[in-house]
């Protein structure tokens, strides 16, 4: 168990993402960052479908109430553990009574803790990924309690190498395919699209990034159908919707690109104002 | 053998998007549960997940190792294929509460005037309709019907309300629907089901699927209150006759 002290701006559990539901219209929701998230399942031998912490720009203040091994992971947030800064990406122990904290954010938005044996928050709809509505609550508050499995520590723990000087997000290029409405418009507009330096408004969240630029008006609508996290909508107003895991399960506007897993993540990493470009991998 | 001209779109790394013509009809609809049915009952380890709504099958696969070409094969022939047709589609007919008294239908008034109708006539055209539900999105448990009156069919509020009440039923464009929960919407209020359309505490928290059709009933302040104390203490069940 541990003690939620201080909740942080916006942290909540995530996992790989709820599934089987989208019929009755229940979003996906999972890990915006699944690679950092997988990661850090992947330094305490957990399960890839464990439940992780996802934390989001203003880390939490955490009292453990039992012992575990623990890994962080993602964006750099100046982490200490009893007031001692811990490093991403390496594994280490605690106790009951220690406290982990966040500082300064240095490097990308989100970041992860993993424990051994996973974070054992309600299971709804097969996924314990925080979704309000789903699950019942958002995020957490102060004074919140979260279980995970007690375990020996086990020092035996895997000496995976990952180059963290670099980390995978360090990039503005967002990979993607093309989107079923692509065909909707000329390869000029489309051009336009991918030569455009997109900037990160502030309306971004775990439901989706909206980009500051116009870039093509349009009156193009289509029959409501299914949309992804990764799908880039363009608005009539010309400014474009990049979809993120907690997005509504469908859509009206046209879905022009859809971007890879790995893009999310690196997209999950950035803020307001940050920019990015947007790279075809397939032949327009 | 299949009875439409489906296109194949992959939809990312690991989906695949499957469109019939870009109409709403209720015989597409049809074509398409016939098609998750038959695909269901392959029982394939790859595929995630199914998810259908209007003209548009999605179809979620589990590994990255999706090939589009081979999938595509697959499924074609899935489609073409006469075995394990369904002898018969199961579609229940579902009743839906809704109080239309002025106190929850707060832009009825409006309604009457704008589209020169009485209260009552709105309320009579709204009612003698089976709705088809034609998929679930945009909230958990919120319903796609087709069917609405061309005579009811009225542009959407400039700016939507930051609040609609959860059970509030609406019309915008030509669509009508209930908010299954409390949300910001656009749509004109007629009425309020005191019934919850998704319940996370039930084991199945939303019982209507997409195929099903739904019938608004009219029900007084009094029945109003009645259902929702049923339906808060577990006892009250959701009227309906299924049928193929």
């Amino acid at each position: 168990m541990l003690k939620i002290l201080q909740p942080g701006l916006y942290t909540s559990i995530q996992d790989t993402g709820r599934f089987g539901y989208r019929n009755i219209g229940v979003p996906m929701s999972g890990c915006m960052d699944s690679i950092s998230g997988g990661f850090a399942n992947a330094l305490l031998n957990n399960d890839k479908n464990d439940a992780v912490m996802e934390i989001t720009m203003v880390g939490p203040k955490l009292a453990f109430m039992a012992s575990a091994n623990i890994v962080i992971t993602g964006a750099e947030m100046c982490a200490e553990l009893n007031n001692n800064p811990i490093l991403n990406y390496k594994v280490y122990p605690v106790q009951n009574g220690d406290i982990l904290s966040f500082g300064k954010l240095k490097k990308g938005i989100r970041c992860y803790l993993s424990v051994s044996g996973g974070f054992q928050s309600e299971m709804i709809l097969k996924s314990r990924s925080f979704y309000a509505g789903i699950t019942s609550q958002g995020f957490f508050k102060k004074n919140d309690l979260l279980s995970f499995k007690h375990q020996e520590i086990n020092n035996k723990h895997p000496k995976a190498a990952i180059n963290t000087k670099i980390p995978f997000y360090d990039t503005n290029a967002i990979e993607v395919f093309k989107g079923p409405e692509l065909e909707l418009f000329s390869s000029r507009e489309l051009r336009k699209i991918l030569s455009t330096t997109f900037t990160v408004s502030n309306d971004n969240n775990r439901m989706g990034y909206r980009m500051e630029e116009e870039v093509v008006k349009h009156t193009k609508s289509i029959i409501t159908s299914p949309v992804l996290p990764g799908t880039v909508q363009l608005l009539p107003s010309g400014k474009l919707i990049i979809l993120m895991k907690d997005a509504q399960t469908t859509g009206g506007y046209p879905r022009i690109f859809q971007l890879t897993e790995k893009s999310i993540a690196i997209l999950a990493q950035k803020r307001a104002r940050d920019t990015v470009e947007l790279k075809l991998i397939t032949d327009l | 053998m299949g009875n439409y001209q489906l296109t194949y779109k992959p939809f990312g790394e690991s989906a695949i998007l499957i469109e019939w013509p870009q109409i709403i009809s209720k015989e597409i609809l049809k074509d398409i549960r016939f098609f998750v049915t038959k695909i269901e009952h392959q029982k394939s380890k790859d595929i995630l997940e199914l998810n259908f709504i209007y003209h548009s099958l999605l179809i979620i696969y589990n590994s990255k190792n999706c090939y589009f070409a081979e999938i595509k094969n697959t499924l074609e022939s899935i489609y073409e294929n006469e075995l394990h047709i369904p002898e018969k589609l199961e579609k229940t007919l579902w009743h839906i509460p809704v109080c239309y008294d002025e106190e929850f239908g707060i832009d009825l008034a409006y309604l009457s005037s704008e589209k020169k109708m009485p209260v009552e006539k709105i309320i009579s055209l709204h009612k003698s309709v089976d709705y088809t539900v034609y998929g679930i999105g945009f909230l958990p448990g919120f319903l796609y019907l087709g069917g609405l009156s061309e005579k009811l069919s009225f542009p959407r509020r400039d700016s939507p309300r930051l609040a609609v009440p959860k059970g509030a039923v609406a019309i915008g464009g030509n669509q009508t629907g209930i908010y299954p929960q409390s949300s910001p919407g656009g749509w004109h209020i007629i009425g309020n089901s005191p019934i919850s359309l998704f319940d996370i505490k039930k084991e199945i928290p939303c019982v209507i699927v997409p195929g099903d059709e739904i019938r608004f009933n009219p029900i007084s302040k009094e029945e109003f209150e009645l259902i929702k104390i049923a339906q808060d203490t577990g006892n009250y069940e959701l009227k309906s006759i299924t049928n193929a």
